[in-house]
């Protein structure tokens, strides 16, 4: 075990190049799967003839599959059929499709656990369908969906690790490297990258216990 | 695709028993290690209650890649060589354990404090209380999200083939390496996940439904 030789200032910097990549794949995605996962999910809650049914079928079947299949999906086999994305892109679009099918249904969830006399009640007080679903029912569901999506949140960070098997420059791929070029190096950069997820992670989920006793 | 289907159904099969077989021991033993965890967190115990929240705050907030990792590359450094196989199983213990802790504490804090006392006042110690009273009522709060925890497990077992772990993923990769139709493999092995997943979920809506019917 050498800390010192693997705590060089150029390796320092390496993994902090990853991580930077990390957090901006991560937060790319978030935004990306939220306004497609409250879309999908609103959606679903509305009946929408056909349509609901559609984005149901597809929540279902992306959610029930390993992200690690959809990144090797978006890398390996979209340009097969004529859709060539980067490294980068590859791996925010496979987070965002598996991200959004997960939301989706988190949404969807938080909507469908307010009672239907609340649309019964905003209907007969004259509001439109859509001024019932933004006014009564989104505000009162959202207290319901923040920590679920924050927690997803948290697993979207953790998953972008997956993206090193298509060779994305992030955290955990940066850290194999200097681990692969010095088996003294090994424990420390586990020691180092295990610290820089978790400092993330924790303080993400901490931030979703806050909200979730301020609104309580 | 049927050309691939016929001329790999040996590796597809045997990688989705793998698949499956490290599924199922990940569960079973992160069903007992995260119980005892859950039970642990919230125990009037501070070092058992410490040591188990220590565990399940670590792992938590850790991508589960970096625990298969760190059993597949450095735990051979001091110990026995563990093949991918092994390591992905430790780590997905690991792992899963912390979730389904968390979510057994949440089901035991979903049980009314009411239920604690009264066990309490009829003369019952802590432990009867828990095992009689409080328990018995959680497994009822805790069985929808626990299925979600094993389809989340079958998921998530992907990663052994970041580890040369012979499961469905692996194979299928291999597959596509050999055949270069990466398109056609793999739709064929996200099939045979949701063979897997598919049915699990909606099993665990209609339980779901039937629990909530039963309140």
């Amino acid at each position: 075990m050498d800390f010192t030789g693997a705590y060089s200032w150029v390796n320092i910097r390496f993994l902090l190049d990853g991580l930077l990549v990390t957090l901006e794949i991560a937060a790319i995605s978030i935004i990306l799967s939220f306004i497609i996962g409250a879309i999908l999910g609103l959606v679903r809650y509305m009946k929408v003839p056909v349509l609901s049914f559609l984005a149901g079928a597809i929540v279902d079947i992306i959610r029930n599959l390993p992200l690690l299949l959809i990144i090797f999906f978006t890398y390996f086999a979209l340009p097969q059929i004529g859709i060539r994305l980067s490294i980068f892109w590859s791996a925010v679009a496979a987070m965002t499709i598996f991200e959004s099918a997960m939301l989706s249904e988190i949404i969807r969830g938080g909507l469908n656990s307010i009672p239907v006399g609340q649309m019964e009640a905003g209907r007969s007080t004259g509001l439109t369908y859509a001024q019932t679903i933004w006014y009564i029912i989104i505000p009162q569901a959202l207290r319901a969906m923040v920590p679920p999506i924050v927690s997803q949140f948290v697993a979207l960070v953790k998953d972008t690790s997956l993206a090193t098997i298509i060779t994305l420059p992030e955290l955990t791929h940066n850290a194999r490297i200097v681990y692969g070029q010095d088996t003294n190096f090994v424990i420390p950069m586990f020691i180092a990258m295990g610290f820089l997820y978790w400092v993330v992670c924790y303080t993400l989920s901490k931030l979703s216990k806050r909200l979730e006793t301020s609104n309580a | 695709m049927i050309e691939i289907l016929t001329n790999y159904n040996d590796v597809l099969i045997e990688g989705f028993i793998n698949t499956l077989i490290a599924s199922l021991i990940a569960l079973v033993i992160s069903l007992i290690i995260g119980t005892l965890l859950g039970i642990f967190q919230v125990s009037t115990n501070k070092l058992l209650a410490g040591i188990a929240n220590f565990y399940v705050q670590l792992f938590l907030n850790i991508p589960l890649l970096i625990i298969v990792l760190f059993f597949y590359v450095v735990f051979p450094m001091f110990f026995v060589g563990v093949n991918g196989f092994t390591a992905g199983i430790i780590g997905l213990t690991i792992y899963t354990s912390a979730f389904i802790a968390e979510t057994v504490r949440a089901g035991i804090l979903g049980v009314p404090n009411g239920q604690m006392e009264a066990g309490l006042s009829t003369g019952l110690t802590y432990g009867d209380t828990m095992r009689y009273i409080i328990l018995p009522q959680a497994i009822k709060i805790v069985i929808p999200p626990l299925g979600n925890q094993f389809i989340n497990l079958v998921k998530n077992s992907s990663v052994l083939a970041m580890v040369a772990g012979l499961d469905l993923m692996y194979y299928g990769d291999l597959i596509a390496s050999e055949t270069f139709n990466t398109f056609d493999t793999y739709i064929i092995v996200a099939l045979f996940y949701l063979i897997i997943t598919l049915p699990l979920t909606y099993l665990m809506q209609y339980v779901e439904r039937r629990l909530a019917a039963n309140d």
